[in-house]
C-alpha cells in the first residue's frame, strides 16, 4: 500500500472515530466536565437559580461544617445504614451458598429469592409503609401472634433506621447471583486437593471457598458503601426525614437545600463534601484490602 | 460445590435440610409480594384485620378499576413507556458507537479519553446534578420529560466501558475481510459488529430499561404537572393525596411493578448474565 493511500486510510479512520465519539464527547463535555466545573465554582457562591450568582468565597462551607447542625445529624444518620451493609453480605453469601447445588428446583429457588429486588422502588416503599404500620401492619401483626409487642418502627426515631435497614435485605437478589458466579469461579481442583488432604465441610468453606471469594466480596462490599452514603427515596417517601429528623439522610439534605430551599450554592457544596467522603471511603476501603482479599 | 463426607444417610439429611431451609427462605423472600397483591385485592375493612389473612373474602378486583379513576394511572404508565423505550435506544445506540470507537478504531486521543471515560464511571451523580439542571432551566426544558431520556443519547460511560470490552472479545476476521472489500466504517459497525454483540446489547438494554423505569429523583426535580409524570413520581403522589386508602395503593403498586416482573420473566437469562458481567444492580 502507498504512503499516500495510507495516510488517507488514516485520517479517514480518525473522522470516522471522531463521528462515532461525538454523541458521548458532546455529552461529556456538556453533563459532565462542564456541571463539574460549574459546581466547583457554584459551591463558593450563593445563587438561587433565577439571580446571577453572588460569590461569597468560603462561606458555605464555613456554614456546612460549622453551622449547620442538620449536616453533622443527616451525615451520622447516613453513616448509620452502613450497619446493614455486612447483614446484607452475609445474608447474600449464605443464600448463595445454599443455591450453589444442582438440586431439583434450584431454578425456581433462585427466582423466588431474587424477585424481590426487582420490585420498583416507590411501589416497594409504599408496599413496607403498610407491613410496617404500628398498629395493623403485616410485620407486627405475625409479632403480635407470637405475643411479641413490636415497636413503632417508623414512627419511632429510635427504630425508624433498623425498619428501613430490614426493608433492604430483601433486596440482597443481585448480590446472590454475584456471588454465585464467584463460586462458580473456584476451580475444582482446589476442592478435590483439600478433600484428599482430608478437609471436611467447615473447613473447606473456611481455606478455600471464603478466601477465593474475597475479590468478590471486596467488590460488593465497595460498591455496597457507595450506594448506601446515597440512600434517598425510601426515606423521602416514607418518612420525609423524620421522626425527629431520625431518617433525615445526608442526601436529604442536599435536596432540600438544593430544591426546596433553593441554595444551590450551598447545596453544590454539600455535593462536594458528600463526593470526598465517598472517596475517602473508597479509598481506605482499597488499602485495608491487602490484609484480607485474596488475589 | 458441597462435598459430603460420611455416611448415605448423612447426606440424605443434608439433603433434606437444605431444601428446607431453601423453602423457608424463599417463602419469606416472597411474602412481600404476595401480601401486595394479597392487600390490593382485599376491601378496606380487611386491610388491616387481626390476625393478618391472606385471601381476601371476597375478592375486590373494582379496587384496580376504582384506582384508575383517582388517577392518571395509564397516563403515568404511557409516560413511563416513553421516557424508557427512548432512553433504552438511546443508549444502546450512543454508547456501541463510542465502544466501537474505543474497541476497534485507531485514532489520537483515544486512550487518554478512554481512561477520562473510567473515570467518570466513579463519579457520584450529586455533583453534576445541580448545574445540569440549571442547563435544563435555562433551556426551558424543566417540566417537560426531556432531560429524563435526552442524556441517554450521549452516552452512558458504564455502558460504553462494557461494550467496549465485549467489542475487545470479537474476532477481527470479519472486520478484516469487510475492509477488504471497501465497507465503510459505518457500515462495519452497523451490520458486522452489532448483530454479534447481541447479547451485550440485550444487556444493556435492560439496564437501562430498569434504571430508567425505576428513576424517581429525575422526574422528582424536573417534573411539576401531573399529566407529564411517570409511574415513580405518580405513586408517590398518589401516596401523599390517598395515603389511606391502602388498598388503591397497593393497586397502583402492584400494576407499577408487574411489567418489570414480566420482562424479568422474558429476558431472565440476559438479566442474569448482565449483573454477573458487570456486577451490577441495575
Amino acid at each position: 500500500m502507498s504512503h499516500q493511500v495510507r495516510g488517507r486510510l488514516k485520517r479517514a479512520e480518525q473522522r470516522a472515530a471522531l463521528g462515532f465519539i461525538s454523541p458521548w464527547l458532546v455529552g461529556f463535555l456538556m453533563f459532565t466536565i462542564g456541571p463539574i466545573i460549574a459546581s466547583i465554582y457554584l459551591s463558593f457562591t450563593n445563587y438561587d437559580a433565577l439571580t446571577a450568582p453572588k460569590f461569597i468565597g468560603l462561606d458555605n462551607y464555613k456554614v456546612m461544617f460549622f453551622k449547620d447542625p442538620s449536616v453533622w445529624k443527616s451525615l451520622s444518620n447516613t453513616f448509620y445504614m452502613l450497619i446493614g451493609i455486612p447483614i446484607s453480605l452475609a445474608i447474600s453469601l449464605i443464600l448463595a451458598l445454599a443455591l450453589n447445588h444442582d438440586i431439583r428446583g434450584i431454578r425456581t429457588y433462585r427466582t423466588l429469592l431474587y424477585l424481590p429486588s426487582i420490585v420498583p422502588t416507590v411501589a416497594n416503599s409504599i408496599l413496607w409503609l403498610w407491613i410496617l404500620q404500628p398498629q395493623f401492619g403485616l410485620l407486627n401483626s405475625t409479632l403480635a401472634m407470637l405475643h411479641i409487642r413490636g415497636p413503632m418502627w417508623l414512627g419511632d426515631p429510635a427504630w425508624a433506621k433498623p425498619a428501613l435497614i430490614l426493608m433492604s435485605l430483601w433486596g440482597v437478589g443481585p448480590n446472590i447471583i454475584i456471588y454465585l458466579a464467584g463460586l462458580k469461579n473456584i476451580p475444582s481442583e482446589f476442592y478435590d486437593a483439600a478433600i484428599v488432604d482430608g478437609a471436611v465441610g467447615w473447613n473447606l468453606f473456611r481455606h478455600i471457598t471464603f478466601p477465593l471469594l474475597t475479590p468478590t466480596i471486596f467488590y460488593t462490599l465497595v460498591v455496597g458503601v457507595i450506594n448506601t452514603l446515597q440512600t434517598f427515596t425510601q426515606a423521602f417517601i416514607m418518612t420525609g426525614g423524620g421522626p425527629v429528623e431520625s431518617t433525615y439522610f445526608y442526601m436529604l439534605h442536599l435536596y432540600n437545600n438544593a430544591f426546596a430551599f433553593f441554595k444551590m450554592g450551598y447545596a453544590s457544596a454539600l455535593a462536594w463534601f458528600l463526593c470526598i467522603i465517598i472517596a475517602i471511603f473508597t479509598y481506605l476501603q482499597f488499602k485495608v484490602a491487602s490484609y484480607w482479599v485474596y488475589y | 460445590m458441597k462435598y459430603y463426607s460420611g455416611s448415605r444417610v448423612l447426606k440424605n439429611l443434608k439433603f433434606i435440610l437444605l431444601h428446607i431451609f431453601l423453602i423457608f427462605t424463599s417463602i419469606v423472600a416472597s411474602f412481600p409480594i404476595v401480601w401486595l397483591i394479597s392487600t390490593s385485592l382485599k376491601p378496606d375493612t380487611q386491610i388491616f384485620t387481626f390476625p393478618p389473612t391472606l385471601i381476601p373474602r371476597p375478592i375486590r378486583w373494582d379496587n384496580y378499576s376504582r384506582m384508575i379513576s383517582y388517577l392518571p394511572f395509564f397516563r403515568f404508565m404511557w409516560n413511563t413507556v416513553y421516557i424508557t423505550v427512548l432512553g433504552l435506544i438511546g443508549n444502546v445506540i450512543s454508547s456501541s458507537m463510542a465502544a466501537y470507537a474505543f474497541a476497534r478504531l485507531e485514532w489520537k486521543f483515544r486512550d487518554t479519553l478512554f481512561a477520562i471515560l473510567l473515570g467518570t464511571i466513579m463519579l457520584p451523580p450529586q455533583v453534576t446534578m445541580i448545574p445540569v439542571y440549571i442547563i435544563f432551566s435555562k433551556i426551558g426544558w424543566v417540566n417537560t420529560l426531556r432531560p429524563l431520556w435526552v442524556p441517554a443519547f450521549f452516552g452512558n460511560a458504564f455502558y460504553i466501558f462494557l461494550l467496549r470490552q465485549f467489542f475487545l472479545t470479537v474476532p477481527r476476521d470479519l472486520e478484516e475481510a469487510a475492509k477488504i472489500d471497501g465497507c465503510s466504517f459505518l457500515r462495519i459497525y452497523w451490520q458486522i459488529l452489532l448483530p454479534v454483540i447481541k447479547p451485550a446489547l440485550a444487556t444493556i438494554a435492560i439496564f437501562s430499561f430498569i434504571s430508567h423505569w425505576n428513576n424517581f429523583l429525575g422526574p422528582l426535580i424536573y417534573i411539576n404537572d401531573v399529566d407529564k409524570m411517570p409511574i415513580s413520581l405518580g405513586l408517590r403522589l398518589f401516596q401523599q393525596s390517598y395515603g389511606g386508602e391502602w388498598s388503591l395503593m397497593m393497586a397502583a403498586s402492584t400494576l407499577a411493578t408487574i411489567p418489570i416482573i414480566v420482562v424479568f420473566f422474558l429476558f431472565q437469562k440476559q438479566f442474569i448474565e448482565g449483573i454477573v458481567m458487570t456486577g451490577m444492580k441495575g
